[in-house]
């Protein structure tokens, strides 16, 4: 079985683990959800830091690698913050 | 001595990091769980960011250390600063960083693989599929962000043989990606990316402002596709995995959204709706011509104080009135004399999904006083009071009775049903569907003219005095 081929099961299992565990998800952190969604996936960064940390990479690919790991600190970073922001305002009825 | 990461090593550790991300969404199905779901995903992300850094790939640190530096600090300023009812543009801003990095990470990886003499067919295939979707993410979410922003107009731009040209440019991309995988032509190559940054926008002009929750949502999806893409040219198990939870935790939204406004997500991309023109002599029209009643605050609180219970139906005009902690005063008012106060939320109330929630929890309402449309409509037949603040299209009953309704089949909130229905309205102006309210025009429904900020305010005033 080829890499690409390996890759492509892992993508199709992680498809319905993703539709399972969303279902379960309560209406009402549905901005939540979105915004730790955008956290997660600057997972993106790791991909920038292959790019960026290249020793051998010219300017052209250096640059490109530099921007892409800024673009997705900004949303690992961000994403987490807000939503821990927004989840601490859940409160529940004080007795 | 050095502590390099070996690949097997390194594989673990992403293992390790994608079962923390599958617990963190996990951790959303209740809010008591939620903030350890957050908690569990940093500490996977964590894990995966110092898994890369330790590998033996990344061996120049510097602009790694500058990018992340500006990065995080940009990210947590926003972060902390960041009204919730603006929400909506920071997501919007978010989609489209993970649009264009992927689309960075694939061009970069290109040059590298380049330069390193190792690319084939099937890598070039797989850094296509990540550029296009990474690139219609991008000036998506940039024109989504605009129109949320209000820099541009939310009405749809429509115009003759739209569909075709969207389809045109669309094979015309797929074209010229088939032609750099199969020669590696840098041409190619630029002129795929850039048809894709035009197709990003083209595809996103046509969908009115009043579809923003299923804009966000489907773009939450595009930008989970494209770290999936990217995941595929990396060889990258963890950002194929993390991709498609992604990609298909907006796919849902998306379901939802489209549901809650019984429409097919056809439909909605193909966009056009809430233009304002409704057709003919509707029933609509033949009800206004019994015109409407008014009612004054102190009408209103005279029977809220007696009330069984009131129930609120808040909307986008709530937010925009910043009226959600006149509520929460007037929530505890109503309470000290025995009077319940509850919320009815309808699923694409707000401008994103679960937006008014996010309102009042701002607001400090506790969320078990926040109810979701389907368990709380069959309360409003014994209910006296119903307060519509700032909503509109999602108590129409002409979604229920009038056929030629545009909303017609709609799911809606049964707030025609309570006993006394005071509607908060500035103006008689229509919702965003452009669909004119049959419930102003009930015997049972009073409007309450003004900013709805004031009215709150007002009626939390009249209950301080207390005297009636």
């Amino acid at each position: 079985m080829s890499e690409s081929l390996l890759a492509l099961y892992v993508f199709v299992l992680a498809c319905f683990i993703g539709y399972y565990v969303i279902w379960g998800v309560t209406p009402s952190l549905h901005t939540p959800l979105v915004a730790l969604t955008n956290a997660i996936s600057g997972i993106v960064l790791v991909g920038a830091l292959l790019v960026a940390g290249l020793e051998t990479a010219g300017f052209t690919a250096s640059t490109m690698g530099f921007l892409a790991v800024l673009l997705a600190s900004i949303n690992v970073f961000g994403g987490f913050l807000v939503t821990h922001r927004m989840l601490s305002m859940f409160k529940k009825k004080k007795q | 001595m050095e502590l390099v990461l070996n690949p097997n090593q390194q594989a673990v550790a992403y293992l390790v990091s994608a079962i923390l991300f599958i617990f963190a969404l996990k951790g959303l199905t209740h809010p008591r769980t939620a903030r350890q779901g957050n908690w569990l995903g940093m500490l996977g992300m964590l894990i995966a960011l110092g898994a890369t850094l330790l590998g033996q790939e990344v061996s120049t640190y510097w602009l790694i250390i500058i990018g992340g530096t500006i990065g995080a600090i940009i990210g947590i300023v926003v972060a902390l600063r960041i009204q919730m009812a603006d929400m909506p543009q920071l997501v919007a801003a978010l989609h489209s960083f993970v649009g264009m990095a992927a689309v960075l990470v694939a061009i970069g990886t290109f040059i590298n693989r380049a330069d390193a003499g190792t690319l084939n067919a099937v890598l070039m295939g797989e850094l296509s599929a990540g550029i296009v979707i990474g690139a219609i993410t991008f000036t998506g979410s940039v024109i989504a962000f605009a129109k949320l922003q209000g820099i541009m107009d939310g009405a749809p731009i429509t115009f003759k043989g739209q569909h075709a040209l969207n389809a045109a440019i669309g094979i015309v991309t797929i074209a010229l990606a088939v032609h750099f995988a199969m020669t590696g032509s840098v041409i190619s190559l630029t002129l795929m990316t850039l048809l894709a940054f035009v197709l990003g926008g083209t595809l996103i002009i046509p969908i009115g402002g009043a579809d923003m929750p299923v804009i966000i949502s489907m773009l939450n999806s595009y930008s989970g596709w494209a770290a999936a893409a990217t995941g595929f040219t990396l060889h990258n198990n963890l950002l194929i995995i993390v991709g498609a939870l992604v990609g298909f935790s907006g796919a849902i939204l998306s379901y939802i959204m489209c549901k809650a406004m019984n429409r097919s997500i056809i439909n909605v991309v193909f966009g056009g709706f809430g233009t304002g023109d409704t057709g003919g002599e509707s029933a609509g029209a033949q009800a206004a011509q019994k015109g409407v009643k008014s009612a004054s605050i102190d009408d209103v609180v005279y029977w809220m104080e007696d009330a069984n219970q009131v129930i609120v139906v808040p909307g986008y005009g709530m937010a925009v009135a910043q009226a959600q902690h006149a509520l929460k005063e007037l929530m505890e008012l109503l309470e000290q004399r025995g009077v319940p106060l509850k919320f009815a939320i309808h699923p694409v109330a707000g401008r994103m999904p679960g937006h008014m929630n996010v309102l009042l929890a701002e607001a400090d309402i506790p969320y078990d006083h926040v109810l979701e449309m389907d368990e709380i409509n069959p309360e409003f037949q014994n209910t006296d009071v119903c307060l519509v603040v700032g909503a509109n299209d999602v108590v129409n009953p002409a979604a229920k009775t009038d056929k030629s309704s545009p909303i017609y089949g709609m799911p809606i909130i049964e707030a025609a049903k309570a006993r006394n229905v005071y509607f908060l309205k500035r103006s008689m102006r229509p919702g965003y569907s452009g669909v004119d309210n049959l419930l102003f025009y009930q015997d049972n429904t009073s409007l309450v003219f003004g900013d709805a900020k004031d009215t709150i305010e007002g009626m939390v005033q009249a209950l301080k005095g207390g005297g009636h």
